[in-house]
């Protein structure tokens, strides 16, 4: 299968360091002059040497942000379905490792979460679970799937990797989007961060957007886990991933998150830490080289810095989002996933993007697409 | 100035307008009203069908403004005729703005999945307004197929670029027993002032209003700039000419 492995394996996660330590003052000035920018200009304003162009890099992603998706932000609500989970993945609440109480909800329990998450005015949900193909597998997506199609217009998940084929029932059953974060692009690291169980096939997940493109998939979102490694390298593979997918699967939208390691449940990290004035440059990089993807902004960040990014070049964010199944009223205290740091209700976060002169939009798809 | 219809419809406006990317529903509702445009296009990907009362369409609610509800979302013939069914249940209107465009990246137009919706969308009497390239002769064979106008695009979509297609524009213009509408790049008045100028029956602008910095003054300045236009194709403008004419080199023999 001819998939993004090969374009990866011409690359050296060495050489791309050092070559975006190398840029210059001019590679960063000719990037923010040019009129669509490459994978070079990318690094370079991505590289360390970009640090005193943020105002211009601020001024231009807000621009292009609002000439393609005007003075709007999308709203959606993650629904956690599960934390079973058979990876061990050294940075996450949901670890096998942890002897936590498990759970996976019932349709009666999906239907009562989701009744509590639409009276907020949400018409947009990511689903989300752990990795249990036992128990949660494609079946159980899809009847999660059939149960929520009637309440809400535009559905996502964010689970393990599936097969082309699954994707391609998922699809039909009337999944909009996949989200799938290759958490690092640095093959060693990533079989360290994740030791045991079907996570640890790196290949695997690095060829899932692949699968879920080739199954005609509407949007598919991708991102690394901020933290696990030096972020301007594994974003600049990230944005490589982007690039191909993009010219390959030209049919599909794409979404970039950002999310930054938030502590958890027996959780030991530290070392690579990206600062809030490094995320907002590489965001506002992220939207100067490609116009048309969506930024999604989610809880992990706290309440002002989220404020803040409203204007940076965010299209999407999530609110009053609960991130341990059940957690909006099945069983509000099971363990979650992450700590948030935007605790606001929906209808709070609402009214701040209002008071900044942004529309919250609620709904910007429907089911008969 | 001469009026101006389409399907039957008379229009005093020949500006139309889009209703995405404004920063809210009542600074969008303001500048839709100084525009004084009569048609309004509406996504129909984001309009709540459910709720009884949707916060946009109840904006939209003055007894001059039409709406155009618009299939964007769609990537084929199939899906845009289902929304267009769904649109003319939901929103009363048997109008349709056609918007099918499989790259989420630019938004071009497909023009064969376009052909094929009109095709079927005449033949169950909807009012089909196409947004395309500018295409002279995809234009006429969707004349062929029945459409009510043609919507070609000056440059891609939302980039405010102005009229890139001005040569194909004049040759669909020159040859169009339907109505041209410019659709897609007009990104300031002049642009605007132009395509009136050249002949277009209409334009339909969004991001430049919906993203200015003050969208209320936007609307009027579009609504001016698109009368003035309308106003001087009508009024046969003075050719333009290079240089001044002295002597007649090559016929001056004739009166020798």
């Amino acid at each position: 299968m001819h998939s993004f492995k090969d374009i990866f394996e011409q690359y050296s996660w060495n050489d791309v360091q050092q070559s975006i330590h190398r840029k210059t003052a001019r590679d960063v000035e000719a990037a923010l002059s040019a009129s669509r920018r490459t994978l070079e200009d990318f690094k370079a304003l991505i590289s360390p040497v970009a640090a005193p162009y943020i105002e211009q890099m601020a001024q231009l992603s807000h621009q292009l942000t609002q000439k393609r998706f005007g003075k709007t932000i999308q709203l959606f609500a993650p629904l956690y379905l599960s934390n079973e989970c058979n990876n061990i993945c050294t940075y996450c609440g949901f670890s096998l490792e942890h002897k936590i109480k498990r759970k996976t909800l019932s349709a009666a329990e999906i239907l009562q979460e989701i009744n509590v998450i639409k009276q907020h005015g949400f018409n947009h949900i990511l689903l989300v679970t752990g990795e249990a193909n036992h128990t949660v597998h494609v079946d159980y997506f899809i009847n999660a799937i059939h149960l929520i199609k009637p309440h809400f217009s535009n559905i996502s998940i964010e689970v393990q990797p599936l097969e082309q084929e699954e994707y391609e029932q998922l699809q039909r059953t009337g999944l909009h989007s996949v989200l799938v974060y290759q958490e690092t692009y640095h093959k060693d690291k990533y079989k360290h961060y994740h030791p045991k169980g079907k996570k640890s096939n790196f290949h695997y997940r690095l060829e899932t957007p692949d699968r879920i493109g080739k199954a005609g998939m509407h949007k598919i979102g991708l991102g690394v886990l901020l933290g696990l490694e030096d972020w301007r390298t594994d974003t600049f593979f990230c944005a490589l991933h982007l690039d191909y997918l993009q010219k390959k699967y030209w049919q599909t939208k794409y979404s970039i998150s950002f999310p930054r390691i938030r502590p958890a449940e027996g959780v030991d990290i530290s070392g690579f830490n990206i600062t809030d004035k490094e995320l907002v440059q590489l965001i506002c990089a992220y939207r100067l080289f490609n116009e048309e993807v969506e930024i999604s902004i989610s809880t992990r960040e706290p309440e002002t810095f989220r404020n803040h990014l409203i204007k940076l070049g965010t299209t999407t964010m999530s609110a009053g989002s609960k991130t341990n199944p059940g957690g909006y009223s099945v069983d509000e205290n099971s363990l979650e996933q992450f700590e948030i740091s935007d605790d606001r209700s929906a209808e709070e976060v609402a009214a701040v993007i209002a008071a900044n002169g942004y529309q919250p939009v609620w709904k910007d798809w429907d089911k008969v697409f | 100035m001469k009026q101006f219809s389409i399907a039957g419809k008379i229009f005093q406006s020949r500006l139309f307008v889009g209703t995405g990317k404004f920063g809210s529903s009542a600074e969008m509702e303001e500048a839709i009203l100084t525009s004084e445009t009569e048609l309004v296009t509406v996504a129909l990907k984001r309009v709540d069908l459910e709720t009884d009362i949707d916060l946009q369409l109840s904006h939209l609610q003055h007894p001059h403004i039409n709406l155009l509800p618009n299939t964007s979302g769609a990537r084929n013939a199939k899906e845009a005729i289902l929304a267009a069914q769904l649109a003319r249940e939901a929103l009363e209107t048997n109008w349709v703005k056609l918007e099918i465009h499989p790259d989420p990246k630019y938004l071009m137009p497909d023009p064969i999945e376009t052909l094929k919706a009109t095709e079927e969308l005449a033949k169950l009497n909807f009012v089909v307004l196409p947004y395309i390239h500018a295409d002279p002769v995809l234009c006429k064979r969707l004349e062929d197929a029945g459409t009510a106008a043609v919507m070609p695009l000056g440059s891609p979509i939302g980039s405010n670029k102005g009229l890139k297609t001005f040569d194909f524009l004049q040759i669909i213009i020159e040859q169009s027993n339907v109505a041209v509408i410019v659709d897609a790049g007009i990104g300031s008045p002049s642009d605007a002032a132009l395509a009136m100028e050249m002949g277009a029956d209409a334009v339909l602008v969004n991001t430049a209003i919906a993203v200015a910095g003050n969208p209320i003054q936007m609307g009027k300045a579009f609504k001016l700039a698109v009368q003035a236009g309308r106003m001087a194709f009508e009024s046969k403008l003075a050719n333009k000419v290079s240089n001044a004419i002295a002597s007649s080199p090559l016929t001056e023999f004739l009166y020798a």
